[in-house]
């Protein structure tokens, strides 16, 4: 009950005390007013961006593993793409013998008009898929049925396309079972997919009519084409580097390269990525943390310094205090509440810039920042980090005050 | 309800006590003894005035019964409870609970208001959780400040200002009050005032110390202790202070000598 009510008035009094100077006191917690802004701002924005980018990974499937052929860089000009191009053998080695690795799917691509009526796609992305890129891609039909694999065996002529198509040829809603020309040929569209919600950056924007046959039947339109690249799916995102390991040992044995020699190939495991961004983001959080110490030990020295001046100017203050029976600690919890008082009060203010920054960022068109919020914890940490700056700097100017021998205080000028 | 004796601290022991008190300043190389050995003991409900040349050690003195400030050598029993050995959170304590002391400079905190200033000493006392602000406005009424409890001290004149320092003194109800020159600052009209407030205070039962250079003021004592040197060097009732009486004489005499011009002079 006594603490409280001491508490309670000394926290009046130290706003008050704040409230007396208030210039002196706004020009002191500058450097923690800036300091928290800043590291507010850039917090919020990094999460946010965090945010964003994680967002994406999802849409892709972080499981996912990217696989194409590579002319190392040694040998430019000596080796053709064709060279290096996977082969199906590979793919299939690589299936039965990573245990990490669940599926691949290779694509090949054809390519050629396509045409419905009176409307045209000149040149038409078209891509050969095996039945298994369903579920690595995570793209299911939404109208009709997906590829099976009758439809690769036979080499049919059957098509899958996306919603983006329907539009763009002026399919009825449903064009499941309506037939199209693609190169000549005419193809009976089996069903309808998803077309993929990404962003620009991630090769997403404006979604464009995509054309899916079996994998065989790609072949048999374009002869001369290759096995571009092809995606995967690891069993975990903790395999990530053993799944690595398994599609290197198997494909430089199937080649017959030596473990120091460039590979002809390139694995991509998006995982990794994630894990490359995520220990970035900690860096950058961490950093920007780092940047709010050093700018609160800044800020410190001048909260010591304006404490300093204000107990010496308050010397005969505190001897009367004392005189009338002030113990030395209540005369130390005084003047820290003071210096924490004002530690919290550049806190908050900064913590308020910070939350305007951020809202003034997430003005910018375009920017990926609609995410960019301050977390909690952020909050609490600055709140955290200003109070104990505020004791570690209050602590010194207040045991001076606290040990101020009564009759010499009273009697200083 | 203010003013009241304390019957707990030690039932027979006087008020104060001090035996071969010293005070050694040391500036540099020089020793400034202020203090050279003072004994002295004050009873309850006494009111002794502390008389001295400048520089004779008075406030030095005050400051050792306030608890302001520690002998370099001495005893100093406070109700019988010697402090010397006292921690300066314990000292802290005692000028809270058992000590008044007035100063000649008043020192009120000058951005609060009359009555903050009195109930400060409640602030740092676990003795008024509650009702703090009815003892104070209860004080201030004593001091004939009733009307005044919102003033700052700039929008006091300096005997009111004098007042609401005593009123911060009496307050938590202090065994002694101790006053440093407390009609130092103050013009003739006000010092009657002021001293006249202490009077009533020894009346209801006040044990009241104070320090002063005015023979006038002493003469509402019932006793004079006069320092030189850092020593005592006459302790006795004010009836019989021999400096005393001739200061009654002289104005006695003055006075009849206008008295006597004046009537001479009339006719002329
Ligand atoms: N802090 C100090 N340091 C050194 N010397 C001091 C100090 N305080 C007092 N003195 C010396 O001690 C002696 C007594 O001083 P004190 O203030 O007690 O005198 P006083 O009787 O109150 O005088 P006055 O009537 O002028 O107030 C003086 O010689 C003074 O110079
Ligand atoms: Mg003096």
């Amino acid at each position: 009950m006594i603490v409280v009510r001491l508490l309670m008035q000394t926290v009046v009094l130290a706003l008050g005390q704040i409230w007396a100077n208030k210039v002196r006191s706004l020009l002191t917690t500058l450097g923690i007013v800036i300091g928290v802004a800043a590291v507010v701002a850039t917090v919020a924005a990094i999460e946010g961006l965090r945010g964003f980018v994680l967002g994406e990974f999802e849409t892709f499937g972080v499981n996912k593993m990217y696989l194409s052929g590579q002319v190392p860089r040694d040998k430019r000009g000596q080796v053709n793409w064709r060279e290096v191009a996977l082969t199906l053998d590979e793919i299939d080695a690589i299936v039965e013998h990573s245990p990490s690795v669940t599926a691949i799917n290779p694509f090949w691509s054809a390519g050629g008009k396509v045409e419905y009526g009176e409307a045209t796609i000149g040149s038409a992305r078209v891509t050969g898929i095996f039945p298994a890129w369903h579920d690595i891609e995570n793209r299911h039909v939404i109208e009709g049925r997906p590829f099976n694999s009758l439809d690769n065996e036979q080499r049919r002529y059957a098509l899958l396309i996306n919603e983006q198509t329907i539009e763009e040829l002026n399919l009825p809603k449903n064009p499941v079972g309506e037939h199209v020309l693609l190169a000549g040929r005419r193809f009976q569209i089996v069903g309808v997919v998803e077309t993929l919600d990404l962003s620009e950056m991630f090769g997403g924007g404006e979604s464009r009519a995509e054309f899916f046959v079996p994998f065989q039947t790609a072949m048999v339109l374009n002869p001369q084409g290759m096995i571009g690249w092809a995606v995967g799916t690891i069993s975990s995102p903790d395999v990530a580097e053993d799944a690595r390991a398994e599609v290197d040992s198997i494909m430089r044995s199937l080649r017959g390269l030596d473990p120091e020699e460039e590979p002809t190939f390139q694995v991509e495991i998006l995982q990794e990525h994630l894990d490359r961004f995520k220990t970035m983001s900690a860096g950058l959080i961490a950093g920007a943390t780092g940047i709010v110490g050093i700018s609160l030990l800044v800020g410190g020295i001048g909260i010591m310094n304006i404490m300093l001046v204000s107990v010496s100017e308050r010397t005969r203050e505190i001897g009367l205090r004392k005189a009338v029976g002030a113990r030395p600690l209540v005369i130390l919890i005084q003047f820290l509440t003071e210096a924490v008082v004002l530690c919290l009060m550049g806190g908050a203010v900064g913590i308020a810039i910070g939350q305007g920054i951020i809202l003034l960022l997430k003005q910018i068109p375009d920017a990926p920042l609609e995410h960019a919020n301050m977390p909690l914890w952020a909050i609490a940490l600055a709140v955290g980090f200003c109070a104990v700056t505020g004791v570690v700097f209050g602590v010194f100017p207040a045991i001076k005050a606290a040990r101020l021998d009564p009759i010499v205080a009273l009697r200083h000028d | 309800m203010l003013g009241r004796r304390r019957a707990n601290a030690g039932a027979d022991a006087p008020a104060i006590r001090v035996t071969g008190l010293e005070k050694v300043y040391k500036m540099g190389v020089e020793r400034v003894r202020a203090l050279d050995g003072v004994d002295l003991q004050i009873n309850t409900g006494e009111f002794v005035a502390i008389m001295g040349a400048s520089g004779s050690g008075k406030s030095t003195l005050m400051n050792m019964l306030g608890c302001l400030d520690r002998p370099s050598a001495g005893e100093y029993e406070l109700a019988g409870i010697p402090t010397r050995k006292m921690s300066a959170t314990r000292l802290a304590k005692v000028r809270n609970e058992r000590i008044g002391f007035i100063f000649q400079t008043f020192e009120l905190l000058p951005r609060a208001s009359a009555i903050q200033n009195v109930m400060l000493p409640m602030i740092y006392s676990k003795k008024h959780l509650f009702g703090a602000r009815g003892r104070a406005k209860a004080a201030l009424r004593k001091v004939g400040l009733g009307d005044r409890m919102r003033h700052r001290p700039n929008q006091l004149s300096g005997g009111q200002r004098q007042r609401v320092a005593v009123a911060r003194a009496l307050v938590n109800d202090p065994a002694i009050l101790l006053a440093d020159e407390p009609t130092g600052n103050l013009d003739s009209q006000t010092t009657t005032e002021i001293i006249g407030l202490f009077t009533d205070l020894h009346n209801d039962g006040q044990t009241i110390v104070i320090v002063t250079h005015e023979e006038e003021v002493a003469g509402y004592a019932e006793r004079i202790v006069r320092l030189r040197d850092g020593k005592v060097f006459s302790d006795m009732p004010t009836s019989e202070d021999p400096l005393h009486t001739a200061y009654l004489q002289s104005i006695a005499s003055t006075a009849a000598r206008r008295a006597n011009a004046e009537a001479q002079g009339a006719p002329a």
